[in-house]
């Protein structure tokens, strides 16, 4: 037994009380001091917390950040993301390992540095990125990723990569990042300047239930995507038996394409802390946790000295502005890296320190979400939105926006576009409006709303952004004429493989096999009977699936099978035979004729086809 | 897959893309290089048929364990009355090894190991109007398949070389031209070529079959009970 990881894991755990409830920030520290959590360790922490083996093991292998291999000193983590993709993300990979001699997926033989893909790390307005340990890199090129190489094995420094930080607060001293804010449009409610307790102080006047009141009245629904009504969700966690209650607040923006909220956390911070704490108050909670992925750790040093700025004004803590009785404080909880996080019952369960698998609902986080109390789980927009309706009044939240939506809406605009960055727009304005604002007219397809939402064609353009017509958490990819949209389909569906929890198996199960007929038409073997197939099981998914990543995942599919029917039939086999076009002796006898070290009798030429 | 050809719609269990009444017109859609036409189905009643000619029925048992046959041979006494109503082709039934004639139904067992069964199935697909996949092996590889994560090579290895209970001084690999190559993995009938009807059950009982070959011989729904198509 290794002294050093024995004794270290003890202190690790001990400073948390031996408290299986903070399994995330226990592995966390221990992968952060050991570059892995290894299996003895895994042992080490089970005993420590007293807690089968397998829940800890659960946990290393569900998160993408650990890992029970050593990982090197430096991980290199080069985001896969389709935008990234296309403005060469694999070039870049390619560079990588031809510097450093690996793979993706290896670390170098000295064991310092890790070569990595990994999903969407929301710099799709920068693309291609990467993260080298916690430090962002943006606008890489294969120069550049030459030189990366080149300073981190002179310096291994990876803060040294950063050579001119980013406007606003990424030039802040405990932020020092490279990353652009690109806020392209400021509207009144997000990016507006904020007073320090302005919001709380107004909601602090009235009853909690006047509060409740005033955000129904604004008509403020969820912005990370579900649109569900911000007050009734309060409301129904008010009205939930306990004594308990918990507010959460989700930042683990991981839908590919979405940045929005790095935005928010970098530039209006304050806002977000009211607005949670306005919603502790409105539901009889004295207890927030900011859930931020791990993706968004370069920003924690900097949140974590604004809550303390906060709690020193009185605006978080005891007697929070001065009203006797009501405390509340916010805490940070740190991802490790896992898309499914993003749907909030599993939120709630990474929170718990356990897998970020999904819950069955009911019951809701409402009556029952973070250690069985009721919690309110809202986006980081939607905290933001909540404090603005408190401040200026619900009334003229309403007004703004269309009917149905009202108030501004972020948007992440990326991809084929001049001005790729952060917009923020009243709700219901057309896409085209945002497309010529973003200078990305010769769109053949929008992405609204990420992988898990819709792939619009030119016929949607004249479309209204809002709940009712085309929703969005805030991503909007934007891809020009050159663009092949079965490739951009495909890759999706790679991405929610890799990000599949596996727990259920429509979701676990039906996106390999839709991404197999997706890639049987791309490479030209598909026949017209494959699109009925895709159109049945992208249903079935949708229908069986246990949560959103599931009943989602077959959307770019079925709205391109809809939209851009074209781009699949105009691949698909024309003469279809009794055989399968798809099926390849050749391919399937290679390894026979290698081992063997003869050709088939059967099927010796190409004749096999007829 | 189970799901190829699932349609919700489908009368009973025999996973069907087409109802079976439809059975012959449609297969001409889905395999029309391969299908002649020939006598509808639905004429073949009984008391006709002595006078006119009965259909034909091919079987095969590819990777599977010929439980299925088995299972086709347990209709007991039922069989006279089959006999009566259709004649078998190629089939190890009646150990006639090629086609000699076009035949209604093929049915299939075993999921596709070797270029032999790739063949054969191509041959059934060739010869047949309409195709049942019989059993879990032919509808998704079933047992066989449980290779399919295996390499060839290591497969073969632990096989004839280097397995616990191996002797093979000489370290030969069984490598005569007669013996058929073996596939990458195993493949579900339906990847190979295209199928009909998906009838699952390991094996599907003697009720079932004979329920599913009656229905397709006089073109009727598929009416299968509960305990037929229970498998737990």
């Amino acid at each position: 037994m290794d002294e050093t990881l024995k004794k270290a894991v003890e202190e690790i755990c001990q400073a948390r009380g031996n408290d299986a409830g903070a399994m995330m920030d226990i592995v966390r520290q221990v992968q952060a001091r050991f570059r892995g959590v290894s299996e003895e360790a895994i042992d080490l922490i089970a005993a420590q917390c007293h807690v089968p083996r397998v829940d800890v093991a659960g946990v290393v292998s569900f998160y993408a950040f650990l890992s029970t291999a050593s990982k090197g000193q430096v991980v290199i983590r080069l985001c896969d993301d389709v935008i990234d993709r296309m403005y060469g993300a694999v070039a870049i990979a390619e560079a990588f390992s031809h510097e450093l001699g690996i793979e993706m997926g290896q670390t170098t033989p000295d064991g310092k540095i890790t070569l990595e893909w990994a999903p969407c790390m929301g710099l799709s307005d920068q693309a291609p990125a990467a993260l080298v340990n916690d430090v962002p890199v943006t606008h890489l090129s294969t120069d550049k990723a030459r030189h990366l190489i080149q300073s981190l094995r002179r310096y291994m420094d990876p803060s040294r990569l950063v050579e001119r930080l980013g406007d606003g607060n990424n030039a802040h001293e405990l932020v020092g990042a490279m990353v652009m804010n690109n806020v392209r449009k400021v509207g009144p409610v997000i990016f507006a300047p904020l007073g320090p307790g302005e919001a709380m102080k107004k909601a602090l006047a009235m009853s909690p239930a006047e509060v409740i009141r005033d955000v129904k009245t604004a008509r403020l629904r969820g912005r990370g995507g579900a649109g569900f009504p911000t007050g009734i969700k309060w409301e129904f966690t008010r009205a939930a038996a306990g004594s308990k209650k918990y507010v959460l607040c989700n930042a683990d923006e991981g839908e590919p394409g979405t940045f929005k909220d790095r935005v928010i956390l970098t530039e209006q911070p304050d806002l977000l802390a009211e607005g949670m704490a306005i919603a502790g108050y409105a539901i009889g909670a004295d207890e927030g946790i900011l859930y931020l992925r791990a993706e968004y750790a370069y920003l924690r040093r900097f949140l974590e000295q604004v809550l303390q700025r906060r709690r020193e004004a009185g605006l978080l803590g005891k007697d929070v502005c001065g009203k006797k009785g009501f405390n509340f404080d916010i805490r940070i909880q740190m991802g490790a890296g896992a898309y499914i996080c993003g749907e909030e019952t599993s939120l709630i369960s990474s929170c718990e320190g356990t897998r970020g698998d999904p819950k069955n609902r009911p019951p809701f986080p409402a009556q029952k979400g973070y250690r069985g109390c009721p919690t309110v789980v809202n986006n980081v927009e939607t905290f933001c939105c909540a404090a603005r309706v408190l401040e200026k009044g619900a009334g003229w939240f309403a007004q703004l926006g269309s009917p149905g939506s009202a108030g501004t809406k972020l948007l992440s605009i990326s991809g084929d576009c001049l001005r790729p960055g952060v917009y923020e727009v009243e709700f219901g304005i057309k896409l085209t409006e945002v497309l010529r604002m973003a200078g990305g007219q010769e769109a053949q397809a929008v992405v609204v709303g990420g992988p898990s939402g819709q792939i619009v064609s030119a016929a949607d353009f004249e479309r209204p952004i809002c709940y009712d017509h085309l929703a969005t958490g805030g991503s909007l990819m934007i891809f020009g004429p050159q663009r092949d949209v079965l490739e951009i389909v495909e890759h999706f569906l790679d991405f929610f493989i890799e990000e599949s929890c596996g727990y259920c198996t429509p979701c676990r199960v039906g996106n390999v096999l839709m991404k197999e007929r997706v890639a049987r038409i791309r490479s030209g073997k598909g026949e017209l009977a494959d699109l009925g197939y895709l159109e049945r099981l992208g249903q079935t998914i949708k229908t069986a699936s246990r949560c959103g990543l599931g009943q989602t995942s077959p959307n770019p599919m079925l709205s391109t099978l809809r939209k851009f029917r074209s781009a699949y039939d105009s691949r698909l086999v024309q003469q279809a035979g009794p055989f399968q076009s798809a099926f390849d002796i050749q391919a399937a006898l290679a390894q026979a004729k290698e081992v063997q070290g003869r050709a088939s009798v059967l099927f010796s030429g190409e004749r096999h086809h007829r | 897959m189970p799901g190829e050809k699932a349609n919700p719609k489908a009368p009973a269990n025999v996973t069907a893309g087409k109802k079976p009444a439809k059975a012959a017109g449609v297969q001409k859609k889905a395999a029309s290089a391969a299908a002649p036409k020939t006598q509808p189905l639905e004429m073949v009643q009984p008391a006709a048929a002595a006078a006119k000619p009965k259909p034909k029925i091919a079987t095969v048992s590819m990777a599977g364990c010929f439980g299925c046959h088995m299972s086709l041979l347990d209709i007991d006494e039922r069989i006279l009355k089959l006999v009566e109503l259709v004649e078998f082709n190629k089939s190890p039934i009646d150990d006639i090894k090629v086609f000699t004639s076009r035949c209604a139904i093929g049915l299939l067992e075993g999921g596709c190991c070797t270029d032999e069964n790739v063949h054969n199935l191509q041959e059934f697909r060739k010869h047949c109007d309409i195709l049942v996949s019989v059993g879990d092996c032919a509808t998704m590889g079933g047992v066989p398949a449980m290779r399919n994560m295996i390499t060839l090579k290591e497969c073969l290895d632990e096989a004839y070389q280097n397995g616990p209970t191996v002797y093979n001084p000489k370290n030969l690999m069984p490598n005569d031209p007669e013996i058929p190559l073996i596939l990458d993995r195993v493949y579900p009938c339906h990847e190979v070529v295209k199928i009909d009807y998906l009838l699952p059950g390991c094996p599907p009982s003697a009720d079932t079959l004979y329920a599913a070959i009656t229905a397709l011989l006089f073109g009727e729904p598929l009416k299968l009970p509960y305990e037929l198509i229970k498998y737990d």
